[in-house]
């Protein structure tokens, strides 16, 4: 692979297009959605933490009802640019976005924007479960009842569809009222993932779900995402490149760019694309280096 | 037997110098010590006022009038003060713990970063309140408030809430600050405000800690003297209203009794020690108690 000469900003133009085909492969086993609804829009974002520039000009969209993952090595960003789709990095002192991210062609960071507003519609999950030291079923009914749902019937509604939906409700059918702290490490992040989707959200943003979890767990929350996703948009960031395979139907690959001249590195999109090609037809020989694990 | 015809080892699992376990020994001689020397005044002064409290201490010392003087040997109780120490100290509680609390959070949950001038200022200021001697706030509000509006318990518990409150703010701050910032981005992940993601995250999982914190800034209040020298006065009488006029309470009496040349006031003060001790005790198990509790709920 030689290197491309301009390797920063990979908009997703392959997306009408599937990837060349090539004699030997597998036929492709994920229809791109045909619509083609984007749902975020982001255009040139840098994003900083005070004067450090931890992202540079990111131009990437989310497509509807797909699981987008973010690859690339430690450092390179991938968490920063999920945390700015529902202004999580809002709560970080110093912390700034550059730049254009449109929601469903709402401007993320325009004036009169509530966060709040927007971590309602856009939920994330994280990287270590983060149950709440209450019950099970309070942990579910925390979302609606922020939004007002008082009604005890409507709730145990709620809890009972949000639990089934995150593939945990027969583990913890006979115990709703039990501490959320005695769970598992995968049936906490399990319960954090139903509690996500009991607000109904329109997006999960999903950070490295599964790196604290054994393969057995993070096999149920990958087919917990599957299930999910005709319904949700989904965009996860992991270090598991199997896992973006598995699951994703676009990959976005971060890397990490050095300026040798100041010192100082920042991360950018290397590549976008499904993720079929971008696993086995990188266009950027980084991509190549690291899809095939000789870098990183 | 079977050690003769096993094979030699091949590495040495021995502990590699003897000066290593002469300094373990050393060191633990030493902090044995150093716990002995620290039990003997703690023992010796329970044991002490255990000892001369105990048979004065009773359900009718408790009730009972503070005697006059003039009456040598005649022990009589500590009512009067029982029922101004549970006054005072429950007014300065019910000022200081909504104030200091309301404070930790401001601390902890809004100035953060420390870009927040105001926060660093009351933070600040905590810190310098609690290196004020105690009869310095019984002078400050002896000249703000007793000189204008006369003795009154009321003047007492304002000295002692000024006492409790960077206590208050500090401890509590210390439990908002050991919540995971994890479960707060939860929260904030749900859609919640700062305000509902402190109250419905935030407290609920600290509020153990802070119980704890604030039962032993009682504690503490419960056992001064020097704040209420000046707002008090300390008189033999009960005055049931907290709000005007003298009246007295339990280390004040220990103070002015303990002083006095006669028998029976001086048995009277070991009693109203013991007393204070109790209380001292009681909310101190109150605090373990909930601190327990409430961290079993939570893990």
């Amino acid at each position: 692979m030689e290197p491309q000469p301009e390797p920063n900003v990979v908009t997703d133009r392959h997306t009408e297009a599937p990837a060349r085909p090539q004699a030997g492969l597998a036929p492709p086993r994920q229809e791109l959605s045909p619509t083609g609804t984007h749902v975020f829009d982001a255009n040139g974002i840098s994003i900083y933490y005070s004067a450090f520039r931890a992202v540079t000009d990111v131009s990437f969209s989310i497509h509807e009802n797909e699981i987008t993952a973010f690859i690339g090595p430690s450092g390179c960003g991938k968490t920063t640019v999920l945390r700015s789709l529902n202004r999580m990095n809002d709560l970080i002192a110093g912390a700034r976005v550059e730049g254009d991210v449109r929601y469903r062609d709402a401007p993320l960071y325009g004036p009169g924007v509530s966060p709040i507003a927007v971590r309602r519609r856009i939920g994330m999950v994280f990287q270590k479960p983060n149950p709440f030291p209450k019950s099970i079923y309070d942990n579910i009914a925390y979302g609606p009842r922020i939004n007002g749902i008082r009604n005890k019937g409507k709730l145990d509604e709620i809890v009972e569809r949000s639990l089934q939906q995150g593939a945990l409700w027969d583990e913890v059918k006979n115990r709703l009222k039990a501490s959320a702290m005695g769970l598992s490490g995968g049936q906490a992040q399990r319960l954090c993932i139903a509690r996500t989707l009991a607000v109904e959200p329109d997006v999960v943003l999903m950070d490295e779900p599964c790196s604290a979890l054994d393969p057995i767990a993070t096999s149920a929350i990958e087919d917990l995402m599957h299930e999910i996703k005709s319904r949700y948009t989904i965009v996860i960031v992991t270090h598991n490149m199997q896992q973006a395979t598995r699951v994703s139907d676009r990959t976005a690959f971060f890397s990490v760019l050095r300026n040798e001249e100041s010192d100082t590195r920042t991360g950018v999109l290397v590549e976008y694309g499904p993720t079929q090609q971008i696993f086995e037809d990188p266009h950027d020989s980084r991509t190549q280096a690291y899809v095939t694990g000789r870098v990183g | 037997m079977a050690a003769s015809t096993s094979p030699q080892p091949s590495v040495d699992l021995r502990e590699p110098s003897s000066w290593r376990k002469t300094k373990n020994q050393i060191t633990t001689v030493l902090m044995v010590l150093a716990l002995l020397i620290i039990m003997v005044p703690l023992v010796f002064v329970l044991v002490t006022v255990i000892s001369k409290g105990i048979g004065i201490i009773s359900a009718q010392f408790l009730t009972a009038s503070i005697p006059p003087d003039v009456l040598p040997g005649n022990i009589g109780g500590m009512g009067p003060a029982v029922v101004g120490t549970l006054e005072i100290t429950a007014l300065a509680t019910v000022m200081a713990v909504p104030l200091g609390l309301l404070g930790a959070i401001y601390l902890n949950e809004y100035g953060r970063g420390g870009k927040n001038l105001l926060a660093r200022v009351i933070g600040f200021m905590a810190d310098v309140m609690t290196g004020v001697p105690s009869i310095v706030m019984g002078l400050f509000i002896f000249a703000i408030w007793t000189l204008h509006f006369g003795f009154s318990g009321l003047g007492g518990a304002f000295a002692l809430a000024c006492l409790m409150l960077p206590l208050v703010i500090r401890s509590s701050q210390e439990m908002l600050s050991l919540v995971p910032d994890a479960l707060r981005e939860g929260s904030y992940a749900l859609g919640a405000s700062r305000a509902r993601v402190t109250v419905t995250v935030v407290l609920p999982t600290a509020i153990g800690g802070i119980v704890s914190g604030a039962l032993l800034a009682v504690a503490r209040a419960a056992g001064e003297t020097a704040p209420l020298l000046f707002t008090i006065l300390t008189v033999t009488t009960t005055n049931k209203n907290v709000f005007s006029g003298p009246t007295t309470a339990l280390p004040a009496q220990i103070f002015a009794n303990a002083t006095s040349p006669y028998n029976g006031a001086q048995a009277r003060a070991w009693g109203a020690a013991l007393t204070l001790i109790v209380i001292a005790f009681v909310l101190l198990v109150g605090a373990r108690i909930i601190t327990a509790r409430f961290t079993r709920v939570g893990r």
